[in-house]
């Protein structure tokens, strides 16, 4: 029973909390606002109360379990090993179930399923962004804040839409001579739509390690947003698309750039189509080759080390929760900065403690996504690097904004952009 | 339902966002860590940012004759925290500074909700440390552990909470704010007040500010483990250390029960079929820490231990004491409930006290496992059981009951750190006989006359 269908799939879990509270210890929520609701225990005791019948779902739990970040700093500190990343999307598919989803979320999640529209309305979106957002000047990212208040402050830093999409940018088929292997990439939205130099710096690195690289045109939206926030339907509408579309084109590996884009294809479309038996088992077959790009190039290329050129970089990286404890990757991307020559990777004191992003939980939280982040930007600043690497888009847009609004001198790339600087670092000597 | 006036007052005095009163958030509240107890919804809770708002908590409670419970992490296990319904929740932990670090008087003023380990993270660049480690150390707060008096794992050596707190800030129940102690090593002026109010469990005063003795870091550490044969040889062991000279700075032990549990759940070499096992850390200066370890060594091989292991590096201390860390996780993980208790008897009596929990054991027909602190006599016999079973439930009262009589007829005490709550009242002239009960009882009534501090616990109102 996967825990997008029902809470009883979660009965074990709960039973294996024994409230010691250990989860104090490090979530990023609870060390904001002090207050129970906010941290494992107090959610879970709140499921508990809904299953004894003493809690009813009412608009107000179901704002309470908006109150994760789902970082899974509590999993790992749990003694007693209890799942609390299963626990809340079991309470927030609950909640959408009894209360229905959140107009403006409605509204989100039906935009990313209709995907011509989606892009229509993205394309359009490039030309008249400056409407609402006012062009920050910086050297390396074409960044913006709001021009007026919607209800997140005019504090917070974006990306500016790119002018053209990614998926526009290249054929469906990236050909190399004499190709080792052929690879899909699943591009996901904000590298499709914001951060294409992301997108860009993947292929390019792909096809410098002679991969022939796939991008098929029918992918879509992950559905990790839908998922998360209860809307299943949704969530396996997009599982489906995705699923239909890569195996349409076929690849022997599936890599993405993305911690959500990579969470999505090796666990979550195999849960969401738990009771369709055809889609299931291409869930599944996908999901045993789906890599992180980071991964993909230490265990499943060896990428190659002749042609890296020096790349004059003071770097600290930040673990994207969903990549470091989501998919247990967190010495590959740090390998990969140490093999690039010119590359000093200096650690943070706390690599792992979540950026506050988190999607949606951003625009829903705004104060405590930045109240989280600003702990972060501190980590940042004491590091004196010049450069921060990470391996998630939306961590990259939120560790911008810290750095940005501190007037910190910083660049925040994703690590495979680096390994792409330095091949054509490799190529002027 | 609170009365409106009382909500309105209290607003008045804290401001809308430090007072919630939803039902959602009041829920989280009606528990603390303690295992099968009933719970219950507060009314409110507050959280106020200084000594006066705390003042002005209390004299409102007062007014209207409502209990106020004061909390930290609600990490405790005695059930000290659980409110009564419709009551005042007093959460501390937006008092969290630590307000200074005095290494010339080895001191550290903190206010109540700053996290044990939080105040050890910054008193270790001057080279100190703050003794007392309950399990709970990354969570539990200063004011928690001062009122609840915790231990730890260095009981043995190093004391536990009491003898660390030099001085406090109390607000007493009528709203009126002391403070008691100093920085000077001796004070006996007046009655012992820092003494009485620390491990009063929140129920004579509100602690709102703690002075603190800091030490020195020990420099070396050295970690021991042997294996034992019989629960007997075991309990001579550790009488023959002490005996020796030698205070460890922890001794611990695990029975079968455990010690099969833990292996099985962390894999870190336990031995299965031993009857106990004993873990030693010496800490001190490096030359006396080599002497010492090798001294431990020897009497534990003369004292019959099967196996005696001494940690080469730091990886091996980490895996012996993931093993000890993991006990209570990994006996949680068998049952869904899990009754902790933590009677304690003189060291010398350990033997005796692990064999009559095993009888009341096999007697009640329950699982029950038994580690602790060897070296301080503390042990924590742990039922593995199931609170929706009733008739299970029935017995583990009885076996409960049993383990504090044995406790008590070996010379021993009902609680040794997690105090008396609401778990333990019923117990209490057992120990103390119906003239210590009322002097208890005459004790809260001098300072709380109306039971508005965290009434229900310790003192029964009659």
């Amino acid at each position: 029973m996967s825990v997008y269908n029902s809470l009883d799939s979660i009965t074990e879990e709960l039973h294996k909390c024994m409230k010691c509270g250990n989860c104090m210890a490090v979530c990023p929520i609870y060390k904001e606002t002090r207050q129970e609701v906010a941290v494992a225990r107090g959610k879970i005791s709140l499921v508990e109360f809904l299953l004894s019948g003493e809690a009813e779902m009412t608009q107000g739990l179901a704002e309470r379990f908006s109150l994760c970040t789902t970082c899974m700093a509590c999993n790992n500190n749990c003694p007693c090993g209890v799942r609390f990343d299963k626990i809340i999307l079991a309470a927030r598919a609950e909640a959408v179930r009894k209360k229905g989803l959140h107009p403006v979320k409605k509204i989100a999640f039906t935009a990313l399923k209709m995907q011509r529209m989606f892009d229509f309305g993205m394309k359009t979106g490039s030309m008249f962004q400056g409407v609402a957002l006012k062009h920050v000047p910086h050297k390396s990212d074409r960044i913006a804040r709001m021009r007026f208040d919607i209800g997140i402050g005019t504090d917070k830093v974006f990306p500016m839409l790119a002018s053209k999409t990614l998926r526009s940018e290249f054929p469906e088929v990236v050909k190399v001579e004499k190709p080792k292997m052929r690879v899909a990439f699943f591009t996901g939205c904000m590298i499709n739509y914001f951060y294409t130099d992301i997108g860009k710096a993947v292929v390019e690195v792909l096809k410098e390690n002679d991969i022939e690289v796939v991008i098929p045109k029918g992918q879509g939206c992950c559905g990790i947003p839908a998922s998360v926030n209860g809307d299943v339907a949704s969530a396996s509408a997009l599982a489906k698309r995705n699923l239909r579309a890569f195996e349409k084109l076929g690849a022997d590996a599936l890599v993405v750039a993305c911690s959500s884009g990579g969470t999505a294809w090796k666990h979550v479309f195999g849960e969401l189509l738990d009771n369709d038996p055809q889609f299931k088992a291409l869930a599944d077959k996908w999901a045993g080759k789906s890599y992180d790009i980071s991964e993909f190039l230490i265990h499943k290329v060896p990428f190659k080390k002749e042609g890296l050129g020096r790349v004059n970089r003071k770097v600290t990286y930040h673990d994207p929760c969903h990549l470091n404890r989501g998919q247990g990757i967190n010495k590959e991307p740090r390998e990969i900065l140490k093999s690039i020559p010119g590359v000093e990777l200096i650690e943070m004191k706390e690599p792992g403690r979540c950026c506050g992003m988190a999607g949606s939980f951003s625009l829903v939280h705004p104060d405590l996504s930045v109240q989280i982040s600003d702990r972060k930007t501190a980590d940042i600043e004491l590091t004196h690097t010049d450069t921060v690497a990470t391996g998630c888009p939306a961590c990259r847009l939120q560790l911008k904004s810290g750095v940005e609004n501190a007037g910190i001198n910083e660049e925040v790339v994703h690590t495979v952009q680096i390994l792409a600087e330095s091949y054509r670092a490799g190529k002027k000597k | 339902m609170l009365a409106r006036e009382v909500i309105e007052d209290l607003i008045k005095v804290l401001g809308k966002e430090n007072v919630l009163t939803e039902q959602e958030d009041l829920l989280t509240y009606a528990y603390d860590a303690t295992a099968a107890m009933k719970h219950h919804k507060p009314g409110v809770v507050v959280s106020p940012l200084n000594v006066e708002q705390v003042a002005e908590v209390v004299k409102i409670a007062n007014r209207y004759k409502i209990p106020v419970y004061p909390r930290g992490s609600g990490t405790n296990l005695s059930g000290g925290t659980i409110p009564s319904e419709d009551s005042i929740v007093l959460s501390m932990l937006n008092l969290n500074k630590i307000l200074e670090v005095d290494h010339d008087n080895l001191t550290a003023t903190v206010q109540p909700g700053v996290i044990i380990q939080d105040l050890n993270n910054a008193v270790q660049q001057f080279g100190l440390i703050y003794p007392p480690d309950p399990g709970t150390v990354t969570t539990a707060t200063m004011g928690g552990s001062v009122s609840e008096c915790s231990g730890g794992l260095r009981g043995l050596k190093y004391g536990v909470t009491k003898h660390y707190i030099m001085g406090l800030q109390v607000v007493l129940a009528n709203g009126e704010v002391i403070r008691w102690g100093g920085k000077t090593v001796k004070n006996v002026t007046g009655y012992d007040l820092v003494a009485l109010f620390t491990g009063a469990e929140g129920t004579l005063g509100i602690i709102t500010e703690i002075l603190v003795k800091l030490i020195p870091a020990p420099e070396a550490r050295k970690s021991i483990m042997a294996v034992f044969d019989d629960v007997d040889k075991a309990g001579k062991a550790i009488a023959s250390i002490i005996r020796n000279k030698i205070i460890p700075a922890t001794l611990e032990i695990m029975d079968k029960v455990t010690i099969q549990t833990v292996e099985h759940f962390v894999h870190a070499g336990l031995p299965l079929n031993a009857e106990a096992v004993l873990l030693i850390e010496v800490d001190g200066y490096k030359e006396v820490v080599e002497r010492e370890a090798v001294l431990v060594e020897q009497i534990l091989k003369e004292e019959q231990a099967a196996d005696v292991k001494i940690a080469k590096d730091d990886k091996e201390r980490d895996l012996l004491w993931l093993a000890r860390r993991s006990a209570l996780p990994a006996l949680a993980q068998k049952r869904p409930t899990t009754v902790l208790e933590d009677a304690t008897v003189p060291r010398s009596k350990i033997p005796d006290m692990i064999k009559a929990i095993r009888k009341i054991a096999d007697k009640h027909k329950l699982n029950i496992a038994t580690f602790g602190h060897a070296g301080d006599g503390n042990l924590h016999p742990t039922i593995l059981t199931d609170e929706r079973d009733l008739d299970e439930m029935k017995r583990v009262h009885l076996a409960v009951d049993e383990i504090f009589q044995t406790a008590i007829s070996l010379g021993g005490t009902l609680s040794g750190e997690h105090g008396i709550g609401v778990a333990k009242m019923k117990y209490l002239d057992w120990e103390f006989g119906e003239a210590g009960v009322a002097l208890l009882r005459s004790m809260k009534e001098a300072l709380d006359p109306n039971y508005v501090l965290n009434p229900g616990k310790i003192v029964r109102r009659d």
